[in-house]
């Protein structure tokens, strides 16, 4: 099958990996994920003030574009995927935000929520299904221990997200097991790494990171594995010698289309 | 409350959505939030500030550049009334006046290091400048 795909700008930079493993995992699990033509960037926050309109428009006009071909809209970027849904929701829930940015855009033509979005993690577990991943695994990865990280985009606004309980979630935790590793749960899992707030106050971010990455270590893990490329940064930026890894990197490295490597 | 207070009350109230005379003051909002230490203003001081009108006081606070945007004060509200929303009112309130953006293009070089991504900068300039 095929689906709309919006990389986000980050992963055509700096998380590559993020992307190329992204695309080679779908294609060996039976999905193309075909890239949007000229996407622009989501702006890696949503904005909750209901007069915003114009930042909201590349979301938009991604979320329209997937819906012309009739294909759901899959984001691997846990900022990317939150400001879409978000902004998705917006348009199917806000009629005077949907007015408007249906004025501006094509009146003639209007877009009203109806693509449905997904996350990765989100094509995995309710498109493939993690059993399907299971039997497609050459290259288990057996004894890891493997510490999932949330962080907030994934979960939060759980009304809106709706991926999974945002106090005690498992999507990321059944991935791991799917690929045969051994998923631990600690604390910190969907607490805050201290997000864009790092350019101005990296001691906040080392705070924060410093603090997931104890849990995590203390918990027993071996690895960190997130979805969200700033996560990545400051938890690496701040990490003692855990290795922190993107969910396609494993995926791949499961499916045997990424050679093997600990970080 | 003078009448500049009072047009940004209503202002802020408008854009957020937010109706802070339902907060019953348990302080799991501040209690939540990871960058409680940085903030002058705690979002539980938000909600009853807006709610009496003590709007320019957190209009030249540094504490709207602290909010991280973890949605977790929204999230973990028992009374659905969202702090963070009018964190994001105020902020937008206060960097939509002519050059009173937080951060212009010029601060960023030297905010850089080599593996910073993309999704930093593009972040930081969606809340800190118009």
């Amino acid at each position: 099958m095929k689906v709309s795909y919006f990389p986000g700008c980050t992963l055509k930079n700096k998380a590559i990996d993020l992307d190329i493993y992204a695309r080679k995992s779908a294609e060996v699990l039976g999905v193309t994920l075909e890239e949007i033509e000229e996407w622009q960037c989501c702006g890696g926050v949503f904005s909750t003030a209901r007069d915003e309109i114009a930042t909201k428009l590349a979301s938009v006009r991604a979320l329209k574009a997937a819906h012309e071909k009739n294909y759901p809209l899959v984001t691997v970027c846990s900022a990317c995927h939150n400001v879409i849904k978000q902004t998705n929701h917006a348009m199917q829930n806000d009629a005077e935000f949907a007015q408007k940015v249906n004025n501006y855009m094509a009146p003639e033509d209007a877009y009203n929520g109806e693509t449905q979005v997904y996350h990765y993690l989100e094509l995995l577990r309710d498109v493939i299904g993690f059993d399907t991943i299971k039997g497609k695994v050459v290259n288990p990865l057996k004894g890891q221990k493997i510490a999932a990280y949330y962080g907030c985009l994934l979960l939060r606004p759980s009304s809106t997200m709706q991926m999974d309980d945002p106090e005690n979630p498992h999507i990321m935790e059944d991935f791991i097991s799917a690929i045969g590793a051994q998923p631990v749960i600690y604390a910190l899992r969907n607490e805050c790494c201290g997000g864009y707030v790092t350019m101005e106050s990296p001691e906040l971010a080392k705070k924060k990171s410093d603090a997931i990455l104890e849990n995590a270590k203390a918990a027993g893990a071996d690895m960190i594995v997130t979805a969200c490329p700033l996560c990545r940064y400051n938890l690496l930026k701040n990490g003692t010698d855990m290795p922190v890894l993107y969910i396609t990197e494993l995926l791949a490295q499961a499916l045997g289309v990424k050679e093997d490597t600990n970080g | 409350m003078d009448k500049n207070n009072k047009y940004l009350q209503e202002e802020i109230l408008r854009m957020s959505g937010v109706n802070p005379r339902k907060c019953m003051s348990c302080g799991k909002c501040s209690a939540t939030c990871p960058a409680y230490d940085e903030m002058e203003y705690h979002p539980h001081q938000f909600v009853s500030m807006v709610k009496n009108g003590d709007i320019e006081r957190l209009l030249n606070s540094q504490s709207l550049y602290r909010c991280l945007s973890c949605f977790a004060c929204i999230d973990r509200c028992p009374r659905s009334v969202e702090p963070a929303k009018l964190v994001e009112a105020v902020r937008l309130i206060a960097i939509r006046k002519q050059g009173a953006n937080h951060m212009t293009a010029d601060d960023v070089p030297e905010l850089l290091d080599e593996d910073i991504p993309q999704q930093a900068i593009v972040s930081a300039f969606r809340k800190y400048s118009k």
